[in-house]
């Protein structure tokens, strides 16, 4: 039969076809392109391209050290204080004055919405600080008028003027000393804004454009972006300082984070933020990546609603505090890789509290507690989960489902609540929510950047207050505590303050966790910055 | 002719129309602003909100309110999503092309693949070959699409390393966004890498594609060979042999021919599994395509985008399938119609 070819024929096919899928396959090889970009998953959409806008650390990570540069910076070895676009300063002795000069020569990105006429100077400055500074300022109210960062540490009320005093030179001048002032225009908040971009868009009606398509100084400058999918970069030629960063930076948004690791694994990403504790393993045993980790400067916690009843009572904060097993927390959900949390500082810091009393696991007194202020069998409350990955709580939602276990052990009953990241905050902020498990990274090593913006009156409006609790006497604390520079003082007036987070439990401490990043062993440079957002301005990929 | 065409277009006028109206009272009945869930907007304040309802004419009866919904589809101004303020026609002109893309690309898999096999397998029926062919269909045909996807992600990816396993093409390359084809869009860029960026683009290709292929190509198999099967046991094939043709001048002359004319709209009908297996595995490779736009709205309750683009999905697959029922009957109208792929 002549059919009897045609067999022969296919096999020939299967054969050309597998050699073809071989040849397309050889995966790892890269090319000309690919070799000179970096690609690093992140876990979430930014809120926004600028960091004044927004405290939460995947914003600050899209913009902050890839867009911008501050005045000042931290050194991510010591967190000491070193020149930025400030070439030097100057604090009075009174220390109410502070003189900056700033560097020269230090250019704008060009893009194709943007072709700046000038280099960087004094005006900048101005308009970055009175941007969120005064409440007239024509660029207040633009996209949507809230300053989180600055309004938690009452920054305006501290601030006195920003004047120039020439081209150069800017003088901020306060009205009561500030100890932590420095730190605070190094953190990842405190960007530098184009002044004349700003201008630009004014005259042409798109004021809202200056947090869209950002204009900075940086390493990097913005070329496009599609949320939940990707974040292009590309290097700014002209940066002022040498670094060796890559022509190419691309930023892939991938929010499961398994599915982070399984792309760091086929090498679709060269670097991945916050692995799963899960995965920590598969990372450590693989001799072609490489994991980062470091104690963070950060805490994990679970914050009553105090103003809405019967959160208001501390007796019901305590007893639902009781009502839980931290330890089993912690090995479940942080499986090991963190530490028991007594208190808002981690031991990082130097205000650590080391002899702190901690609420231990007591569901009897727990119940009495409940009894006493009137709380019935089946009562109902709900835990609010936050919907992404964070070092300092890597599953919250798990962690919701764990807590409700044991808190209908003491009878009460558990809804958990979730919503997308950028909602999840916007309705936290407006006080919908009983329970929140949250934390917060520290953007600066001072302990007043915990104390302050987690549980100061002065930051319920600006939303990282989540347990919208107000207590005068704390307060006071806080602030007598900046009054002075000593840190032996200091730590006196933070370890009162412990002592009535303690007694009022406006929110039960968890843990405070290790920080991790994963990079593939081709990329060098990649560190862990303790003081806020990742850096790619000195990452190389290895010949 | 005409009574056919008018019959079928009256189906999906129809048809159309409803899906039409649901997609409208969707936005009465999810839950949350009927406002929002129209516009896509939350309102800032009260003016804003006013001015909103005016603009959306929600201050005007339900039918009046309707009607310019239908303006507004069919000029493409569909509103904004909810969730990233950007305009649901412009974010879905960039997903559904890259699904048809996707589907487009199994299509031709399974019949390159599914025919010719089918076709050997329905020549030789119960000799070895044949066995092996059936057996392939019947395990490819009972793979879950998903699953089949997660495996070969665990084998091709993770465990050898051969293929990515996310996305249409490295990021680093910039495809400018023309057609919404991937290979075409990088074919007429103006790029530097062009080849590597192509082959790139192949290689996120192959995965996706043969998971949603292999069951396509399973059913394809099984058309041919049974349309094989039965033509060549016809009594004309007898004759024909008893007249002293040979097997291939048979075959060729006259099998293939009449089995291949029946099995061509059961194949084209075969397009709407394609679309909803491409939507599947679009999720489980990243793929930028309509399923896995459409499932993050649904995460986000972005209400918007969840009933414009599941009006634009159902519109699209209900077209397609009308409009192949209608072909084939007019190209083959002496068929009984239960012999023929109806809907």
């Amino acid at each position: 039969m002549t059919l009897n070819k045609q067999p022969s024929l296919l096999k020939n096919t299967i054969l050309l076809s597998v050699s073809l899928m071989l040849m397309l396959g050889c995966s790892k090889q890269k090319t000309e392109i690919t070799r000179a970009g970096i690609t690093f998953c992140s876990e979430g959409s930014p809120a926004t391209f600028n960091p004044q806008l927004d405290t939460s650390s995947t914003t600050a990570d899209a913009s902050s050290h890839q867009v911008y540069d501050r005045l000042l910076e931290f050194n991510p070895e010591n967190g000491e204080i070193v020149p930025g676009l400030a070439s030097s300063w100057l604090v009075s002795d009174d220390g109410l004055t502070y003189t900056f000069q700033l560097r020269k020569g230090v250019s704008f990105h060009t893009t194709s919405y943007f072709a700046p006429k000038r280099n960087f100077n004094a005006d900048d400055v101005i308009f970055s600080i009175d941007r969120w500074r005064v409440a007239s300022h024509p660029f207040h109210d633009v996209s949507g008028g809230t300053y989180p960062y600055f309004q938690s540490l009452g920054l305006r009320g501290t601030i006195k003027d920003v004047a120039r005093i020439n081209g150069y030179r800017v003088e901020i001048s306060l009205y009561k000393p500030d100890s932590s002032f420095l730190a605070n225009l190094a953190t990842d908040f405190s960007v530098i804004l184009s002044a004349e971009y700003a201008m630009n868009l004014l005259k042409e009606g798109i004021p809202s454009n200056l947090d869209k398509y950002p204009i900075g100084t940086g390493p990097y400058k913005f070329i496009s972006y599609r949320k939940d999918q990707f974040i292009r970069y590309q290097r700014h030629q002209d940066y002022f300082l040498d670094t060796n960063g890559p022509e190419k930076l691309v930023f892939d948004i991938t929010p499961k984070s398994s599915l982070r690791v399984a792309k760091l694994i086929t090498g679709e990403c060269d670097a991945v933020a916050f692995p799963s504790q899960n995965d920590l393993e598969v990372i450590r045993e693989r001799e072609d990546l490489t994991l980062l980790e470091k104690p963070g400067l950060n805490v994990g916690f679970w914050a009553f609603n105090t103003s809405k009843p019967p959160f208001d009572n501390p007796k019901v904060r305590r007893a639902l505090a009781l009502a839980i097993d931290k330890t089993s927390l912690l090995e479940a959900i942080y499986l090991g890789q963190a530490t028991r949390a007594k208190s808002l500082v981690p031991s990082a810091s130097w205000a650590h509290q080391s002899n702190m009393q901690d609420i231990g696991y007591n569901p009897i007194t727990a119940r009495k507690l409940l009894d006493e202020a009137g709380i019935p069998y089946n009562f109902t409350m709900n835990i609010w989960a936050m919907p992404v990955q964070r070092a300092y709580n890597p599953n919250a939602m798990k962690m919701a489902q764990l807590m409700s276990s044991y808190l209908a052990d003491v009878g009460v009953t558990v809804n958990i609540v979730s919503y997308d990241w950028t909602r999840f905050r916007e309705n936290l902020t407006s006080g919908m929510h009983d329970s929140v498990l949250i934390g917060w990274s520290a953007d600066n090593g001072d302990p007043d950047n915990f104390y302050r913006p987690l549980l100061t009156c002065a930051a319920i409006p600006s939303g990282t207050n989540r347990a919208r609790w107000c207590n005068p006497e704390y307060d006071a604390l806080i602030e007598n505590a900046l009054k002075t520079d000593d840190s032996n003082e200091r730590r006196i007036f933070y370890h009162r303050a412990n002592q009535i987070i303690f007694r009022e439990t406006p929110l039960v401490p968890i843990a405070h966790a290790f920080h991790y990043q994963a990079v593939n062993n081709q990329i060098e440079g990649m560190t862990i910055n303790p003081f806020g957002g990742i850096r790619f301005d000195d990452v190389v990929r290895k010949p | 002719m005409i009574n056919l065409l008018l019959r079928y277009t009256n189906l999906m006028v129809l048809t159309i129309a409803v899906l039409v109206v649901i997609s409208f009272s969707l936005a009465y009945m999810f839950p949350g602003d009927t406002l929002t869930n129209i516009s896509g907007i939350v309102p800032e304040s009260d003016e804003q909100r006013a001015a909103l309802e005016v603009a959306f004419k929600l201050d005007r009866s339900v039918f009046v309110q309707f009607w310019y919904f239908l303006e507004n589809l069919v000029n493409g101004n569909w509103g904004v999503s909810f969730d990233s303020q950007v305009s649901l026609f412009d974010e879905i002109s960039i997903a559904f092309p890259a699904t048809i893309e996707l589907t487009i690309y199994a299509l031709f898999v399974s019949v390159f693949v599914g025919i010719p096999l089918g076709f050997i397998g329905g020549i030789w029926h119960h000799k070895p070959f044949d066995f092996g062919v059936v057996t392939f269909s019947v395990v490819s045909y009972s793979f879950p699409v998903f699953w089949l996807a997660l495996i070969f992600i665990t084998i091709f990816c993770l465990q050898l390393g051969y293929l990515p396993l996310s996305g249409r093409v490295n990021l680093l390359y910039e495809i400018p966004h023309s057609s919404g084809f991937i290979l075409w869009d990088i074919l007429v860029a103006d790029i530097p890498n062009k080849n590597d960026a192509f082959l790139d683009a192949i290689r996120h290709l192959i995965l996706p594609t043969l998971s949603i292929a292999l069951v396509t190509t399973a059913i394809f198999i099984r058309f041919t060979r049974r349309s094989i099967m039965d033509e060549m046991n016809k009594g004309y094939i007898d004759a024909a042999k008893s007249r002293g043709f040979t097997t291939k001048q048979i075959f060729f002359k006259h099998g293939l021919r009449n089995s291949l004319l029946p099995i061509l709209p059961l194949m084209a009908m075969q397009i709407s599994t394609l679309i909803t297996n491409a939507m599947v595995v679009e999720t489980i490779f990243s793929w930028p395509g309509i399923g896995n736009w459409l499932i993050q709205a649904i995460y986000q309750r972005d209400y918007p985008a969840i009933r414009i683009g599941m009006l634009v999905v159902s519109v699209f697959v209900v077209t397609l399938t009308i409009t192949i029922v209608f072909i084939s009957r007019a190209i083959d109208p002496a068929r009984d119609k239960f012999e023929r792929a109806a809907v």
